[in-house]
């Protein structure tokens, strides 16, 4: 059972957001701009960033949800984000996405953790600047959401359908536009 | 040296707003929601819960920036270093360290928390609006945090830059930057 009193039969993050609109926008907003808005990094690469973190994290929701937005971006494709998760040194992925993996794990522990070689390698390998900040701040911005959706204690259906089917979804819509269903109209907007 | 080609003499998260505007919108936005606008929790203690989050995740530039914040709220600076070093002796409510106990929890990673520990602050008359922003505060410094020690930021140890800025802070909010470039000397 949730900490406070969340409306009903909204898992995860979206029952705290309901329950708060005046946050939700804004932490709809960051999570719509670092992994869909146009980046030379993809949505699937964002994604990947994203569950890689929150399984760190071990936050069921999350990492489910953002597993399944990847898989969505990434030819339907569970079993590349299953590996990213256990062993991503040896996940087909690129060489520069695998660099900015080690610099969001490094963040996950602490943000001091993160090195000049470790954003050396990532340059080597054609990480620009901004590739590298968002990679920080997707990093860091998870570290959030997780605690936000364990910290309350929110409802984490283990129903791998559900997760599918919305994962779907999102990598369709984006986060903003899917929000409206669960937000007040005047916030949604 | 930052870690990147963020803009000079733009210190701590100034510097990574600067650099991408677009993701600064929302943050600056959240920052303002949780800790400046209207709440049954002052605009100092929900500094102090700031504050607490950056200390522990030895943040230099977020915990002097948000205890300027929390002292300017406040009018009292030796509050904010208590808070820091012992809050359960602080001059401080009762409600306010059940609040603390959480924020404490949450920052280690959210599953910490546990129901007595919300009961507690539920008995000393913590909302769940309260509890709630106990926990998103926590948990979003825990963003801010890693966003500004991540990237490497310019963190400069000048207790009256962060004296000027926590003024602002206190009094204009977090909308619009509480400092302009400063000369890097």
């Amino acid at each position: 059972m949730p900490h406070i009193q969340l409306p009903e039969g909204l898992p995860g993050i979206r029952g705290a957001m309901a329950f708060r609109p005046e946050t939700a926008k804004s932490l709809n907003e960051l999570v719509e701009v670092l992994l869909r808005s146009p980046n030379s990094l993809t949505s699937g690469e964002r994604e990947l960033i994203a569950t890689y973190v929150s399984y760190l994290n071990d936050c069921y929701y999350c990492q489910t949800i953002h597993g399944a937005i990847a898989a969505a971006s990434l030819n339907d494709d569970e079993e590349l984000v299953k590996r990213v998760k256990a062993d991503f040194q040896h996940a087909d992925i690129s060489d520069k996405l695998k660099a900015l993996l080690v610099i969001a794990g490094k963040v996950q522990k602490g943000g001091k953790n993160v090195t000049s070689e470790d954003v050396e390698a990532a340059r080597k390998l054609g990480a620009t600047d901004i590739e590298i900040h968002d990679t920080v701040l997707i990093a860091a911005a998870f570290c959030m959401y997780n605690r936000y959706v364990d910290g309350l204690a929110t409802i984490q259906p283990r129903d791998e359908a559900m997760y599918r089917e919305r994962g779907k979804r999102v990598a369709r819509d984006g986060y903003v536009t899917v929000s409206k269903e669960y937000l007040p109209v005047e916030v949604a907007r | 040296m930052a870690h990147i080609a963020i803009p000079e003499g733009l210190p701590g998260i100034s510097g990574g707003f600067a650099f991408r505007p677009e993701t600064a919108k929302p943050m600056r936005e959240l920052a303002h929601v949780l800790l400046h606008e209207r709440n049954s929790l002052t605009g100092g203690e929900r500094e102090l819960i700031a504050t607490y989050v950056s200390y522990l995740n030895d943040c230099y530039f977020c915990q002097t920036s948000h205890g300027a914040a929390a002292a300017a709220h406040l009018g009292d600076d030796a509050i904010v270093q208590r808070v820091k070093a012992d809050f359960q002796h602080a001059d401080i409510s009762d409600k306010l360290k059940a609040l603390l106990v959480i924020a404490g929890k949450v920052q280690k990673g959210g599953k910490n928390v546990t129901s007595e520990d919300v009961e507690a602050a539920r008995k000393l008359g913590a909302t769940d609006i309260e509890i709630h922003d106990t926990v998103l505060i926590a948990a979003a410094f825990c963003m801010y945090n890693r966003y500004v020690d991540g990237l490497g930021t310019w963190q400069p140890r000048d207790e009256s830059m962060y004296a000027a800025m926590g003024k602002h802070l206190a009094t204009e909010g977090y909308r619009k930057p509480s400092i302009s470039p400063v000369e890097v000397g």
